[in-house]
């Protein structure tokens, strides 16, 4: 099953899957780095062949129009933006960047919850948000208080996600979490010194003492 | 407006749209509507239901152009894999509409609806050349899956041939092309 899945990866380069297809590969392409390292390279073949079409030019009018309503748009963005005082320097990191989409999508699922860990940590001044690649990133505050922001769908029967704290090489237990279709907030369980590493890793259901797979989301040291 | 978008990389483009710059969004449709246009009517065959391709996808690159920096890819590819499913979901959308199927045949448009400039020629030739030297078999499967919005199940029955075939045929395809418009230095031909 998992290697079939695997050979969608060219159909899904292509857009050549049916919704049902895309939505088992998707899923699929979360919890597997070969197919996400397959499908960049593919992804960049299929996309020179727009150019094998040969440029045409629209109607100067529909840039009019995309414009206007990026704008009308632009205004409720701004709107919710300004609800929350953002304390991260924006410019300041490419990782920033990489886990804006998570955040801001559980930022305004959360607008009621203070009590979301991911508010509560970047709350604090100096707090920063780390990248975990596609899966989604890190909130570490100054204080050791972080918090993760992962994509990862629901853990199979028998297991859970578990997040680490990995410093000089020793990973550290910080907390086990079920996964889910939505994006999983989750408070790690003991302090994040500066120089560390937040992982999370597959692992039988209860958890385990030290990581038994290959991580599943790793941030850049904090 | 006191800056020089020009001079921007799209990536860094794509950083300002991100942040809501609409002068940001503005260069990068300068930049690839032209092609988005063209690849959106050589599968739609129809102007307008191309202009809403091209719009939706522009208003995608708009709305989730934070999301950009996850994904380990060019700008280019990412606005040009956004525009190319816009196009595939309209036409199997319209496809399920008709009576008729589309003609099929993928057929570039005809030399005069096509406004070209000598570098978008140039480019133009390098893909088709490169689609041209790949085995019969797999330049079909790619074209009828890119330009024809084809599923590989469409694909696999319109050519009577098993869905594994198909799939590897796609996989062999890309992986080629990808090296023939890598010695064609294709990549750095192309503004991005």
């Amino acid at each position: 099953m998992a290697d079939d899945t695997h050979s969608l990866v060219a159909p899904y380069a292509l857009d050549a899957l049916d919704e049902q297809e895309e939505r088992a590969f998707e899923q699929h392409l979360a919890l597997c780095e070969r197919c996400r390292e397959d499908l960049a390279g593919l992804r960049e073949a299929a996309a020179m062949l727009a150019y094998g079409a040969g440029r045409a030019t629209p109607p100067p009018e529909l840039k009019e129009r995309i414009l206007d309503q990026a704008r009308a748009e632009r205004a409720n963005v701004v709107s919710i933006r300004r609800r929350r005082s953002w304390t991260i320097p924006l410019g300041a990191a490419a990782a920033v960047a990489a886990c804006a989409a998570v955040v801001v999508g559980i930022w305004a699922a959360t607008l009621q919850n203070s009590s979301d860990p991911l508010e509560k940590v970047l709350s604090q001044p100096g707090a920063r948000l780390i990248s975990m690649g596609r899966a989604g990133g890190v909130a570490v505050a100054p204080s050791g208080d972080a918090a993760l922001a992962v994509a990862l769908p629901q853990a199979p029967a028998g297991k859970t996600y578990e997040a680490w704290v990995i410093r000089s090489g020793r990973a550290a237990r910080a907390g086990l979490f079920p996964g889910t279709a939505a994006t999983s907030v989750v408070e790690i369980a003991r302090p994040v010194p500066p120089g560390s590493v937040v992982a999370v890793t597959l692992e039988r259901a209860g958890g385990v003492t030290q990581p038994t797979s290959k991580p599943l989301a790793q941030s850049k040291a904090t | 407006m006191g800056r020089d978008l020009v001079h921007l990389s799209d990536e860094a483009l794509l950083s300002l749209v991100a942040g809501s710059d609409d002068a940001a969004l503005a260069e990068l449709y300068d930049r690839f509507g032209g092609v988005a246009y063209g690849v959106a009517l050589r599968i739609l065959r129809d102007e307008a239901l191309a202009q809403d391709a091209v719009q939706e996808a522009f208003l995608a690159v708009w709305r989730t152009a934070d999301r950009f920096l996850a994904e380990r890819a060019r700008a280019s590819t990412w606005i040009l894999t956004l525009v190319h499913r816009r196009a595939v979901d309209l036409v199997r959308r319209e496809e399920s509409r008709r009576v008729e199927p589309l003609e099929r045949a993928p057929e570039p448009p005809a030399p005069e609806s096509v406004d070209e400039e000598a570098t978008s020629r140039f480019q133009r030739r390098i893909v088709q050349e490169a689609l041209r030297r790949l085995p019969p078999e797999q330049r079909q499967a790619l074209e009828l899956g890119y330009y024809g919005g084809l599923t590989q199940s469409q694909l696999a029955e319109q050519l009577g041939q098993p869905l594994g075939t198909i799939k590897s045929r796609m996989f062999s395809g890309l992986t080629r092309l990808r090296d023939l418009l890598a010695q064609a230095g294709l990549e750095e031909s192309i503004p991005s």
